[in-house]
Protein backbone atom coordinates (compact mmCIF):
# COMPACT_ATOMS: atom_id res chain seq x y z
CA UNK A 1 0.00 0.00 0.00
CA UNK A 2 2.66 2.40 0.90
CA UNK A 3 4.33 1.57 -2.47
CA UNK A 4 1.33 2.34 -4.24
CA UNK A 5 1.43 5.70 -2.44
CA UNK A 6 5.00 6.34 -2.88
CA UNK A 7 4.49 5.74 -6.81
CA UNK A 8 1.19 7.77 -7.07
CA UNK A 9 2.85 10.98 -5.15
CA UNK A 10 6.46 11.01 -6.76
CA UNK A 11 4.77 12.81 -9.74
CA UNK A 12 3.20 15.39 -7.92
CA UNK A 13 6.32 16.42 -6.67
CA UNK A 14 9.77 14.82 -6.61
CA UNK A 15 9.50 14.04 -9.89
CA UNK A 16 7.04 16.56 -11.39
CA UNK A 17 6.99 16.89 -15.41
CA UNK A 18 7.94 18.81 -16.56
CA UNK A 19 9.53 21.58 -13.68
CA UNK A 20 11.26 19.11 -11.97
CA UNK A 21 11.83 16.08 -15.09
CA UNK A 22 11.91 17.60 -18.31
CA UNK A 23 9.45 15.98 -20.21
CA UNK A 24 7.12 16.39 -23.15
CA UNK A 25 8.48 20.10 -23.52
CA UNK A 26 6.56 21.03 -27.19
CA UNK A 27 2.48 20.67 -25.51
CA UNK A 28 4.14 22.37 -22.26
CA UNK A 29 5.61 25.45 -24.51
CA UNK A 30 2.37 25.23 -26.82
CA UNK A 31 -0.61 25.42 -25.33
CA UNK A 32 0.10 27.08 -21.96
CA UNK A 33 -1.02 30.62 -23.81
CA UNK A 34 -4.04 30.08 -21.16
CA UNK A 35 -4.75 28.20 -18.00
CA UNK A 36 -7.95 26.67 -19.64
CA UNK A 37 -5.98 25.00 -22.81
CA UNK A 38 -3.59 23.97 -20.42
CA UNK A 39 -5.84 22.61 -18.19
CA UNK A 40 -7.32 20.44 -21.38
CA UNK A 41 -3.95 19.05 -22.81
CA UNK A 42 -3.25 18.28 -18.99
CA UNK A 43 -7.04 15.83 -19.30
CA UNK A 44 -5.58 14.47 -22.46
CA UNK A 45 -2.18 13.37 -21.07
CA UNK A 46 -4.27 12.04 -17.97
CA UNK A 47 -6.18 9.93 -20.22
CA UNK A 48 -3.80 8.41 -22.82
CA UNK A 49 -1.08 7.97 -19.77
CA UNK A 50 -3.38 5.93 -18.03
CA UNK A 51 -5.10 3.98 -20.38
CA UNK A 52 -1.32 3.01 -22.05
CA UNK A 53 0.08 2.35 -18.80
CA UNK A 54 -3.03 0.01 -18.08
CA UNK A 55 -2.63 -1.52 -21.36
CA UNK A 56 1.44 -1.69 -21.23
CA UNK A 57 1.38 -3.17 -17.67
CA UNK A 58 -0.90 -6.07 -18.32
CA UNK A 59 0.61 -7.00 -21.89
CA UNK A 60 3.84 -6.82 -20.59
CA UNK A 61 5.30 -9.93 -20.52
CA UNK A 62 3.77 -10.39 -23.68
CA UNK A 63 5.80 -7.99 -26.12
CA UNK A 64 9.00 -9.25 -27.54
CA UNK A 65 11.62 -7.22 -25.86
CA UNK A 66 12.97 -5.42 -29.43
CA UNK A 67 9.39 -4.37 -30.29
CA UNK A 68 8.68 -3.40 -27.35
CA UNK A 69 9.26 0.42 -28.42
CA UNK A 70 7.32 0.27 -31.52
CA UNK A 71 4.53 -1.64 -29.21
CA UNK A 72 4.29 0.99 -27.04
CA UNK A 73 4.03 3.45 -30.08
CA UNK A 74 0.97 1.85 -31.37
CA UNK A 75 -0.80 1.57 -28.16
CA UNK A 76 -0.15 5.09 -27.04
CA UNK A 77 -1.04 6.47 -31.16
CA UNK A 78 -4.83 4.03 -30.97
CA UNK A 79 -5.40 5.86 -27.66
CA UNK A 80 -4.66 9.37 -29.05
CA UNK A 81 -6.73 8.39 -32.36
CA UNK A 82 -9.63 7.77 -29.48
CA UNK A 83 -8.83 10.83 -27.59
CA UNK A 84 -8.79 13.18 -30.83
CA UNK A 85 -12.17 11.35 -31.89
CA UNK A 86 -13.61 12.08 -28.28
CA UNK A 87 -12.64 15.94 -28.47
CA UNK A 88 -14.10 16.31 -31.57
CA UNK A 89 -17.28 15.21 -30.33
CA UNK A 90 -17.76 16.44 -26.96
CA UNK A 91 -14.62 19.70 -26.93
CA UNK A 92 -14.52 20.48 -30.24
CA UNK A 93 -13.67 24.48 -29.34
CA UNK A 94 -10.53 22.52 -27.10
CA UNK A 95 -9.75 20.67 -29.88
CA UNK A 96 -9.53 23.58 -32.47
CA UNK A 97 -7.70 25.64 -30.08
CA UNK A 98 -4.93 22.78 -29.45
CA UNK A 99 -4.98 21.86 -32.86
CA UNK A 100 -1.57 19.99 -33.96
CA UNK A 101 -1.13 19.30 -30.59
CA UNK A 102 -3.39 16.74 -29.66
CA UNK A 103 -2.23 14.35 -32.44
CA UNK A 104 1.40 15.14 -31.14
CA UNK A 105 0.67 13.23 -27.95
CA UNK A 106 1.52 10.21 -29.74
CA UNK A 107 5.15 11.49 -29.69
CA UNK A 108 5.21 13.10 -25.71
CA UNK A 109 8.04 11.71 -24.51
CA UNK A 110 6.11 11.30 -21.22
CA UNK A 111 4.21 8.56 -22.10
CA UNK A 112 6.32 6.39 -24.05
CA UNK A 113 8.90 7.39 -20.84
CA UNK A 114 6.70 6.66 -18.27
CA UNK A 115 5.73 3.19 -20.38
CA UNK A 116 9.32 2.51 -20.96
CA UNK A 117 10.43 3.03 -17.31
CA UNK A 118 7.62 2.37 -15.49
CA UNK A 119 4.49 0.62 -17.42
CA UNK A 120 7.04 -2.06 -18.68
CA UNK A 121 8.49 -3.49 -15.72
CA UNK A 122 5.75 -2.83 -12.99
CA UNK A 123 1.92 -4.71 -12.21
CA UNK A 124 -1.21 -2.99 -13.64
CA UNK A 125 -1.75 -0.97 -9.89
CA UNK A 126 1.47 0.19 -9.38
CA UNK A 127 1.30 1.37 -13.26
CA UNK A 128 -2.04 3.21 -13.03
CA UNK A 129 -1.14 4.82 -9.53
CA UNK A 130 2.39 5.91 -11.57
CA UNK A 131 0.29 7.31 -14.20
CA UNK A 132 -1.97 9.20 -12.61
CA UNK A 133 0.15 11.17 -10.51
CA UNK A 134 2.08 12.04 -12.54
CA UNK A 135 -0.44 12.80 -15.09
CA UNK A 136 -1.98 14.84 -12.41
CA UNK A 137 1.22 17.14 -11.82
CA UNK A 138 1.78 17.24 -15.52
CA UNK A 139 -1.90 18.62 -15.74
CA UNK A 140 -1.40 20.60 -12.70
CA UNK A 141 2.25 22.19 -14.21
CA UNK A 142 0.27 22.84 -17.62
CA UNK A 143 -2.13 24.73 -15.94
CA UNK A 144 0.15 26.64 -13.26
CA UNK A 145 2.33 28.03 -16.39
CA UNK A 146 -0.91 28.59 -18.18
CA UNK A 147 -2.41 30.99 -15.68
CA UNK A 148 1.00 32.95 -14.82
CA UNK A 149 1.31 33.58 -18.52
CA UNK A 150 -2.27 34.56 -18.97
CA UNK A 151 -2.27 36.83 -15.72
CA UNK A 152 0.51 38.42 -17.07
CA UNK A 153 -0.38 38.28 -20.62
CA UNK A 154 -4.04 38.97 -20.57
CA UNK A 155 -4.99 39.97 -17.42
CA UNK A 156 -7.54 37.19 -16.95
CA UNK A 157 -7.11 33.15 -15.16
CA UNK A 158 -9.53 30.98 -17.22
CA UNK A 159 -11.40 33.97 -18.42
CA UNK A 160 -11.57 35.94 -15.47
CA UNK A 161 -9.87 38.99 -15.49
CA UNK A 162 -7.96 39.32 -12.29
CA UNK A 163 -6.08 42.63 -12.51
CA UNK A 164 -6.42 46.02 -11.70
CA UNK A 165 -8.27 48.17 -14.47
CA UNK A 166 -5.31 50.19 -15.20
CA UNK A 167 -3.19 47.02 -15.56
CA UNK A 168 -1.67 46.67 -19.34
CA UNK A 169 -1.32 43.04 -20.12
CA UNK A 170 2.07 42.23 -21.80
CA UNK A 171 1.39 40.70 -25.49
CA UNK A 172 4.55 39.20 -25.26
CA UNK A 173 3.68 36.49 -22.22
CA UNK A 174 1.02 34.95 -24.60
CA UNK A 175 2.94 34.51 -27.76
CA UNK A 176 6.05 32.34 -28.22
CA UNK A 177 8.93 34.13 -26.49
CA UNK A 178 6.83 34.34 -23.02
CA UNK A 179 6.31 30.31 -23.41
CA UNK A 180 10.39 29.88 -23.01
CA UNK A 181 10.75 32.69 -21.02
CA UNK A 182 8.11 31.63 -18.49
CA UNK A 183 9.36 28.25 -17.90
CA UNK A 184 12.68 29.14 -17.64
CA UNK A 185 11.98 31.41 -14.72
CA UNK A 186 9.90 28.81 -13.24
CA UNK A 187 12.68 26.35 -13.96
CA UNK A 188 14.65 29.09 -12.03
CA UNK A 189 12.73 28.72 -9.10
CA UNK A 190 12.55 25.50 -8.50
CA UNK A 191 16.32 25.88 -8.68
CA UNK A 192 16.62 28.05 -5.98
CA UNK A 193 13.75 26.42 -3.86
CA UNK A 194 15.36 23.05 -3.96
CA UNK A 195 18.73 24.92 -3.03
CA UNK A 196 17.39 26.77 0.30
CA UNK A 197 15.40 23.18 0.95
CA UNK A 198 18.89 21.36 1.29
CA UNK A 199 20.81 23.93 2.81
CA UNK A 200 17.79 24.50 5.45
CA UNK A 201 18.34 20.78 6.23
CA UNK A 202 21.66 20.98 6.16
CA UNK A 203 22.77 18.52 3.54
CA UNK A 204 24.46 19.61 0.93
CA UNK A 205 23.80 21.77 -1.94
CA UNK A 206 22.82 20.22 -4.66
CA UNK A 207 24.08 20.41 -8.38
CA UNK A 208 21.70 22.39 -10.87
CA UNK A 209 19.18 20.35 -12.19
CA UNK A 210 20.05 19.61 -15.65
CA UNK A 211 16.90 17.58 -16.79
CA UNK A 212 17.00 17.08 -20.73
CA UNK A 213 16.50 14.10 -23.00
CA UNK A 214 18.09 11.71 -21.07
CA UNK A 215 15.28 11.36 -19.12
CA UNK A 216 13.21 10.54 -21.43
CA UNK A 217 13.88 6.83 -21.81
CA UNK A 218 12.09 6.40 -24.75
CA UNK A 219 15.39 7.32 -27.33
CA UNK A 220 17.15 5.50 -24.95
CA UNK A 221 15.13 2.38 -25.23
CA UNK A 222 15.55 2.79 -29.11
CA UNK A 223 19.11 3.37 -28.51
CA UNK A 224 19.40 -0.50 -27.17
CA UNK A 225 17.35 -2.21 -29.92
CA UNK A 226 19.74 -0.94 -31.93
CA UNK A 227 22.48 -2.62 -30.10
CA UNK A 228 21.20 -5.50 -29.76
CA UNK B 1 8.03 33.62 -56.28
CA UNK B 2 5.29 31.56 -54.42
CA UNK B 3 7.98 29.16 -53.22
CA UNK B 4 10.71 31.31 -52.29
CA UNK B 5 8.58 32.85 -49.70
CA UNK B 6 6.93 29.43 -48.99
CA UNK B 7 10.85 29.01 -47.65
CA UNK B 8 11.49 32.14 -46.25
CA UNK B 9 8.24 32.01 -44.36
CA UNK B 10 9.10 28.32 -42.87
CA UNK B 11 12.54 29.16 -41.84
CA UNK B 12 12.40 31.85 -40.49
CA UNK B 13 8.52 33.51 -40.08
CA UNK B 14 7.13 30.81 -38.48
CA UNK B 15 10.16 28.91 -37.46
CA UNK B 16 9.15 25.59 -36.47
CA UNK B 17 10.90 25.45 -33.08
CA UNK B 18 10.68 29.24 -31.85
CA UNK B 19 7.83 30.09 -33.21
CA UNK B 20 5.75 26.64 -33.75
CA UNK B 21 7.49 25.24 -30.32
CA UNK B 22 7.75 22.00 -32.89
CA UNK B 23 10.71 19.45 -31.36
CA UNK B 24 11.52 21.43 -28.37
CA UNK B 25 12.63 18.20 -26.39
CA UNK B 26 15.37 17.93 -29.44
CA UNK B 27 16.11 21.76 -29.36
CA UNK B 28 16.86 21.38 -25.59
CA UNK B 29 18.69 18.09 -25.54
CA UNK B 30 20.86 18.18 -28.26
CA UNK B 31 22.10 22.12 -28.07
CA UNK B 32 24.65 21.94 -25.70
CA UNK B 33 27.22 21.74 -28.47
CA UNK B 34 27.64 22.40 -32.32
CA UNK B 35 28.87 19.48 -33.38
CA UNK B 36 26.01 17.33 -32.08
CA UNK B 37 23.44 20.04 -33.18
CA UNK B 38 24.09 19.99 -36.83
CA UNK B 39 24.25 16.05 -37.09
CA UNK B 40 20.91 16.19 -35.29
CA UNK B 41 19.64 19.18 -37.64
CA UNK B 42 21.16 17.20 -40.71
CA UNK B 43 19.02 14.46 -39.63
CA UNK B 44 16.01 16.21 -38.96
CA UNK B 45 15.96 17.80 -42.56
CA UNK B 46 17.13 13.78 -44.11
CA UNK B 47 13.96 12.16 -42.16
CA UNK B 48 11.48 15.23 -42.63
CA UNK B 49 11.65 15.14 -46.19
CA UNK B 50 11.63 11.38 -46.26
CA UNK B 51 8.53 11.25 -44.37
CA UNK B 52 6.79 13.92 -46.44
CA UNK B 53 7.60 12.10 -49.08
CA UNK B 54 6.03 8.80 -48.24
CA UNK B 55 2.94 10.23 -45.47
CA UNK B 56 1.67 12.77 -48.64
CA UNK B 57 0.80 10.14 -51.01
CA UNK B 58 -0.03 7.93 -48.42
CA UNK B 59 -3.21 10.12 -47.07
CA UNK B 60 -4.23 11.33 -50.58
CA UNK B 61 -4.19 7.92 -52.49
CA UNK B 62 -4.93 5.67 -49.55
CA UNK B 63 -6.58 7.14 -46.38
CA UNK B 64 -8.55 9.74 -48.02
CA UNK B 65 -10.08 7.24 -50.74
CA UNK B 66 -11.16 4.65 -48.21
CA UNK B 67 -12.28 7.18 -45.61
CA UNK B 68 -9.41 6.77 -42.88
CA UNK B 69 -8.59 10.30 -42.14
CA UNK B 70 -9.18 9.85 -38.63
CA UNK B 71 -6.24 7.03 -38.65
CA UNK B 72 -3.77 9.72 -40.31
CA UNK B 73 -2.38 10.09 -36.57
CA UNK B 74 -1.34 6.51 -36.38
CA UNK B 75 -0.42 5.47 -39.32
CA UNK B 76 1.68 8.89 -39.61
CA UNK B 77 3.52 7.88 -36.76
CA UNK B 78 4.47 3.88 -37.74
CA UNK B 79 5.52 5.06 -41.04
CA UNK B 80 7.80 7.29 -39.71
CA UNK B 81 8.89 4.90 -36.98
CA UNK B 82 9.72 1.99 -39.47
CA UNK B 83 11.24 4.68 -41.92
CA UNK B 84 13.47 5.42 -39.42
CA UNK B 85 14.59 1.99 -38.40
CA UNK B 86 14.69 1.32 -42.37
CA UNK B 87 17.10 4.94 -43.05
CA UNK B 88 19.19 3.75 -40.23
CA UNK B 89 19.77 0.26 -41.96
CA UNK B 90 20.08 1.35 -45.48
CA UNK B 91 22.83 4.38 -44.31
CA UNK B 92 24.90 1.80 -42.61
CA UNK B 93 25.04 -0.39 -45.35
CA UNK B 94 25.25 1.63 -48.07
CA UNK B 95 26.55 4.83 -47.25
CA UNK B 96 29.03 4.49 -44.14
CA UNK B 97 30.24 8.18 -43.70
CA UNK B 98 26.88 9.78 -43.85
CA UNK B 99 26.20 6.89 -40.74
CA UNK B 100 29.12 8.10 -39.26
CA UNK B 101 27.84 11.68 -39.24
CA UNK B 102 24.01 11.16 -38.52
CA UNK B 103 23.47 7.58 -37.49
CA UNK B 104 23.64 8.29 -33.78
CA UNK B 105 20.48 11.23 -33.95
CA UNK B 106 18.37 8.80 -36.28
CA UNK B 107 16.90 7.31 -32.85
CA UNK B 108 16.04 10.18 -31.62
CA UNK B 109 13.98 11.15 -33.95
CA UNK B 110 11.21 8.78 -33.88
CA UNK B 111 10.06 10.89 -30.91
CA UNK B 112 10.88 13.99 -32.13
CA UNK B 113 7.46 15.97 -32.69
CA UNK B 114 8.66 18.20 -35.58
CA UNK B 115 9.05 15.16 -38.23
CA UNK B 116 5.41 14.06 -37.43
CA UNK B 117 4.01 17.66 -36.73
CA UNK B 118 5.33 18.90 -40.22
CA UNK B 119 3.46 15.47 -41.63
CA UNK B 120 0.25 16.64 -40.44
CA UNK B 121 0.51 19.83 -40.88
CA UNK B 122 1.33 19.56 -44.70
CA UNK B 123 -2.39 17.82 -44.89
CA UNK B 124 -4.27 20.66 -42.59
CA UNK B 125 -2.96 23.40 -44.97
CA UNK B 126 -3.81 21.23 -48.16
CA UNK B 127 -0.66 21.56 -49.72
CA UNK B 128 0.54 20.24 -53.34
CA UNK B 129 2.84 17.26 -53.05
CA UNK B 130 5.60 19.63 -54.65
CA UNK B 131 4.59 22.46 -51.82
CA UNK B 132 4.74 20.07 -48.96
CA UNK B 133 8.11 18.65 -49.61
CA UNK B 134 9.39 22.27 -50.18
CA UNK B 135 7.35 22.87 -46.56
CA UNK B 136 9.16 20.14 -45.00
CA UNK B 137 12.49 21.43 -46.27
CA UNK B 138 12.45 24.48 -45.48
CA UNK B 139 11.15 23.54 -41.90
CA UNK B 140 13.77 21.18 -41.69
CA UNK B 141 16.64 23.75 -42.70
CA UNK B 142 14.84 26.26 -40.01
CA UNK B 143 15.24 23.50 -37.48
CA UNK B 144 18.79 23.68 -38.21
CA UNK B 145 19.30 26.77 -38.02
CA UNK B 146 17.56 27.51 -34.90
CA UNK B 147 19.81 24.91 -33.07
CA UNK B 148 23.07 25.71 -34.01
CA UNK B 149 22.49 28.94 -32.97
CA UNK B 150 21.10 28.02 -29.39
CA UNK B 151 24.17 25.70 -28.86
CA UNK B 152 26.89 28.26 -30.31
CA UNK B 153 24.95 30.46 -27.62
CA UNK B 154 24.75 27.84 -24.72
CA UNK B 155 28.67 26.72 -25.74
CA UNK B 156 29.69 30.72 -24.50
CA UNK B 157 27.00 30.27 -21.94
CA UNK B 158 28.87 27.27 -20.35
CA UNK B 159 32.06 30.02 -19.26
CA UNK B 160 29.59 32.62 -18.45
CA UNK B 161 28.66 34.01 -14.54
CA UNK B 162 25.20 32.98 -15.16
CA UNK B 163 23.57 32.85 -11.74
CA UNK B 164 23.85 29.54 -10.07
CA UNK B 165 20.00 28.71 -9.93
CA UNK B 166 19.69 29.92 -13.72
CA UNK B 167 22.70 27.38 -15.15
CA UNK B 168 21.79 24.24 -17.47
CA UNK B 169 18.51 25.22 -18.67
CA UNK B 170 16.54 27.72 -17.33
CA UNK B 171 19.33 30.40 -19.06
CA UNK B 172 18.82 28.09 -21.92
CA UNK B 173 14.86 28.56 -22.25
CA UNK B 174 15.31 32.33 -21.69
CA UNK B 175 17.86 32.37 -24.56
CA UNK B 176 15.88 30.64 -26.71
CA UNK B 177 12.81 33.54 -25.59
CA UNK B 178 14.97 36.17 -27.37
CA UNK B 179 16.25 33.99 -29.94
CA UNK B 180 12.19 33.80 -30.51
CA UNK B 181 11.74 37.03 -30.10
CA UNK B 182 14.20 37.79 -32.49
CA UNK B 183 12.35 35.47 -35.27
CA UNK B 184 9.13 37.15 -34.33
CA UNK B 185 11.10 40.27 -35.90
CA UNK B 186 10.82 38.66 -39.06
CA UNK B 187 7.11 39.10 -39.23
CA UNK B 188 7.03 42.79 -39.32
CA UNK B 189 10.17 42.81 -42.26
CA UNK B 190 7.41 40.73 -44.81
CA UNK B 191 3.76 42.23 -43.49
Amino acid sequence: MSRLVKEFVKGLWDELPPFRVLLGLCPVLAVTSSAENGLGMGMAVIFVLTMSNLIISSIRKVIPAKVRIACFIVITASLVVTVELLMQAYAYPLYQKLGIFVPLIVVNCLILGRAEAFASKNGVVLSIADALGMGIGFAASLTFLGAVREVLGAGTVFGVPVMWESFKPAEFMIMAPGAFVGLGVILAGMNAFNRYQSRKKGEEVPDVMNGGCAHCGACGGIQDLKDK
Amino acid sequence: MEYFLLFISAIFINNIVLVQYLGACPFMGTSKSSDVALGMGGAVIFVTLMATAITWPLHQYVLIPNGLEYLQTIVFILVIASLVQFVEMFLKKVIPPLYKSLGLFLPLITTNCAVLGVAIMVQRNGYSFIKSMAYGLASGIGFLIALVIISSIRERLDIAPVPHVFRGVPIALITAGIMSMIFFAFKGMVA
